[in-house]
């Protein structure tokens, strides 16, 4: 394996959770809400995922647990935004906050537990193309389902009537409940799913990226995705930029250490929050017209009746 | 269907909010192909009452009948698959949306945006409604917005087109437009409920009419047998005093100038000014006409001092005021009420005297050594309520606490109370009842006949022909020059209102 291998390998890899996590809160802002709690759902989905998987034997079993408390947080979350109508700033960092509280509890009894990870798989014939074959064909299963939940929700988001109605009720949920819509439901679902795409990206940490529990695991990943969705413009292939820049630069920035540029470390570690944000900003201002984000985001709706 | 049977028969209404009887045992009885007049003050009851026959609200009494059997809209999905179409007053569109994807959303059997482009086609050509499928509403004048509101409901193939003030943002020209599509939905024999206030029209086009007052249906009449003054009378159930104003033509000194303003727009949305010149005269009250949207909120922006402009572009009193921040315009003898009353003009949360504070802090007189002195502070509050009939309850209320038309005299009236030789207002009466109108209008004239310059950007053309002594209309930024209103006529104006060149 070639040097330029083993760096490529690594960015997909440590891109792979920010573009689940992303992906996951770009359709909940898409239908107007604002759930600022990504960090404590993933870290949740970590903890609660190689905690099933130590205690069952089974990884996927893991991966699917990690995925129902991703959900089960997201649930709290609504409750609070949808059901009481409260803040949803406020509430999503209470649920950021309480995630990270809540994998600390989980996560202690499987501390320093080492684990196999869940292994990369290799598709026959074509990964034995040289170079392309060992980067695209052999992976493990999380980097393909996050290249087709891109394609999935871009596909949702723009050529079907839900992905429409969802949309909708982003932009204008007075109108779309005028038109008969069930908006909450409708957030209910898109938030479900975003606190499951946190979960799983939660998951990979901690049962592929570094397979054992340490708290604050995530460190920063689910702020990041956040970062990610606003910058991409609410567009989920524009995400999977701003993903992929993100992991490379990271990735790039520890190779650069080891190779002794002279900058201190923990200016290398900051860089890739700078430049992956100034990227994508650069991107957002160049497209101009219709850039802003849905008209109805972070705003309670309370149906009158 | 048997003609004599009423297509939808509203019997013993009632709705009540909190202690509010919003309708009170409304009847109602819509014929097929006809268009019915849904006639009242703003809370009168008439946006409750279609709400609830269109599924949003429900009645706590009363009952329904469409086509004769009992029909209980449980929400608008049900009223639509049930014949009955309605276009909303604050549209109820999606701005970053497209044409084709509104209208998809707004039908329950079609799928995409993709899928409703052909039928979308066919029913703008039947009824000469011109839409362009792909564009996105934002980018569309308020006129084609409500193209696609109508298109949308009448693809559904409705029985009963419910219509809330559809023509209060129509050019003239637009309006007619409107008319002729109405008259192609009676001719098939499909009935419209037609919510307005503009008595002259309803008279025009609708041969029944129920008027509401307080919650209660207070008359039935065919409006064509009415005068719009009689009309006037059954809404507000009284005379509404008529306005007195001479019109003043004297070449009176100019108080505030604005000479080739030219200022790009603030955002993707907004319009750039170009080239805007005015002058209004000392006694005079010059109007701004113009659809919503034509650069009207960026010229009140940039007269007020919200947004600067190059120094000599705004004068007041012959002095270069286009740097100067608003404070500063203030204390030259400006004043300046905004269009929205609740979160521009005053702050939702703030108490009456507060908000006396925020716009009069520079100029009335309210601080002393950096303390605020509360006994002045309420004595204007209380001269600005008795002078404007300010209904507000308790003795120092929130300013979301009064209804729209009380706050609206608050906001004139505060400005008003310091004699401005300048006033700059936008929207002085919308969404206001008649009587609050009334009094705001004449305080505006009387201000203008002390001396002062008025300045009056409207979108209520029949308003500003009654008060204003000449006319400008705003289009696309630009702004045409003002005609004497002795000069000018509706359809003068509407043609500039559409774009005409002057």
């Amino acid at each position: 394996m070639t040097l330029l291998e083993a760096i490529i390998l690594t960015v997909i890899t440590a891109s792979t959770p920010l573009l689940i996590a992303a992906i996951g809160e770009l359709v909940v802002e898409r239908a107007g809400v604002l759930n600022l709690g990504v960090e404590g759902m993933m870290i949740i989905g970590a903890a609660a995922g190689i905690a099933a998987a130590i205690t069952t034997g089974n990884s996927w079993f893991g991966v699917l647990v990690a995925i129902l408390a991703g959900m089960a947080l997201s649930l709290v979350f609504a409750a609070l935004v949808l059901g009481l109508a409260a803040n949803q700033v406020a509430a999503g960092l209470a649920l950021a906050i309480l995630g990270l509280g809540l994998s600390g509890v989980i996560g202690a009894p499987f501390v320093g537990v080492q684990r196999e990870g869940i292994g990369k798989i290799e598709i026959p014939v074509l990964s034995d193309i040289p170079f392309i074959g060992e980067i695209l064909f052999h992976q493990d299963l999380f980097v393909y389902a996050s290249v087709a939940l891109t394609a999935g929700v871009w596909w949702f988001l723009t050529r079907t009537r839900a992905g429409l109605v969802l949309r909708a009720c982003g932009e204008n949920h007075a109108a779309a409940h005028a038109l008969g819509y069930r908006v909450l439901r409708i957030r209910l679902l898109a938030i479900l799913f975003g606190g499951g795409c946190a979960g799983l990206a939660g998951a990979y940490l901690s049962l592929v990226y570094t397979p054992f529990w340490t708290s604050g695991m995530t460190s920063g990943r689910g702020w990041i995705a956040l970062a990610i969705v606003v910058f991409a413009s609410w567009l989920p292939w524009r995400a999977a930029v701003g993903a992929y820049l993100f992991g490379g630069l990271t990735i790039l920035q520890l190779h650069a250490q080891s190779a002794g540029v002279p900058l201190p470390s923990q200016v290398m570690a900051a860089l890739p929050y700078l430049l992956t944000i100034i990227v994508l900003v650069v991107i957002m201002r160049a497209r101009r017209g219709g850039a802003a984000g849905p008209a109805c985001l972070g705003t309670p709706f309370v149906p009158d009746r | 269907m048997d003609a004599t049977q009423p297509l939808l028969l509203a019997e013993g209404i009632t709705k009540r909010f909190g202690a509010l009887a919003a309708n009170d045992h409304v009847d109602l009885r819509v014929m097929p192909g006809e268009i019915h007049a849904l006639l009242g003050e703003n809370g009168a009851g008439k946006s409750t009452l279609v709400k609830i026959i269109y599924g949003l609200l429900r009645a706590d009494a009363g009952r329904l009948l469409w086509q004769g059997r009992a029909f209980a809209a449980e929400s608008p999905r049900a009223a639509r698959r049930a014949g009955i179409g309605m276009v909303f007053q604050h549209f109820s569109l999606f701005d970053a949306l497209t044409v084709a994807e509104n209208v998809a959303l707004s039908l329950d059997d079609a799928g995409t945006a993709k899928d409703v482009a052909g039928r979308l086609g066919d029913v703008s050509r039947a009824y000469g409604l011109p839409l362009e499928p792909a564009r996105e509403v934002w980018r569309l004048s308020v006129g084609e917005r409500q193209r696609v509101e109508i298109v949308r409901c009448l693809m559904q193939d409705p029985r009963l087109l419910i219509l809330d003030e559809p023509t209060s943002v129509l050019t003239p020209q637009e309006c007619e437009g409107l008319f002729e599509t109405l008259a192609r939905i009676r001719a098939e024999g499909r009935a419209v409920l037609y919510i307005s206030h503009k008595l002259e029209e309803v008279r025009r086009i609708c041969e029944a009419a129920t008027i509401l007052r307080g919650g209660r249906v207070v008359e039935r009449c065919d409006p064509r047998q009415e005068t719009a003054g009689s009309l006037a009378r059954m809404m507000v159930g009284g005379d509404v005093p008529a306005l007195r104003h001479d019109h003043m033509l004297a070449e009176t000194p100019v108080r505030l100038a604005v000479s080739a303003l030219s200022l790009p727009a603030s955002d993707a949305h907004g319009i750039a000014l170009r080239d805007v010149s005015l002058a209004v005269r000392q006694g005079e009250i010059l109007g701004i006409a113009g659809v919503a949207g034509n650069g009207q909120d960026e010229l009140f922006a940039a007269i007020s001092g919200e947004v600067l402009s190059p120094s000599v572009a705004v004068a007041i009193d012959g002095v270069a005021m286009g740097q100067a921040d608003i404070n500063e315009r203030r204390r030259k003898g400006a004043a300046f009420v905004p269009e929205e009353r609740l979160g521009h003009a005053a702050a939702p949360r703030l108490r009456l005297t507060e908000n006396a504070l925020l716009s009069g802090h520079a100029t009335n007189g309210f601080v002393a050594q950096g303390m605020v002195d509360r006994g002045r502070l309420r004595s204007f509050v209380d001269g600005v309520v008795r002078a404007f009939d300010v209904r507000k309850g308790p003795a120092d209320p929130e300013a979301r606490a009064l209804s729209g038309g009380n706050l609206q005299k608050f906001v004139v009236g505060r400005e008003i109370a310091r004699k401005p030789g300048l006033l700059v207002v936008a929207q002085p009466t919308w969404g206001v009842d008649a009587g609050a109108a009334a009094i705001i209008r004449q305080a505006l004239a009387d201000l203008a006949e002390q001396g002062s310059a008025v300045l009056v950007i409207s979108q209520d053309l029949d308003e500003l022909l009654e008060i204003a002594d000449r006319i400008a209309v705003m289009f696309v930024g630009r702004l045409s020059p003002a005609v004497p209103v002795t000069e000018a006529s509706r359809e003068s104006l509407g043609l500039l209102m559409g774009g005409a060149e002057s």
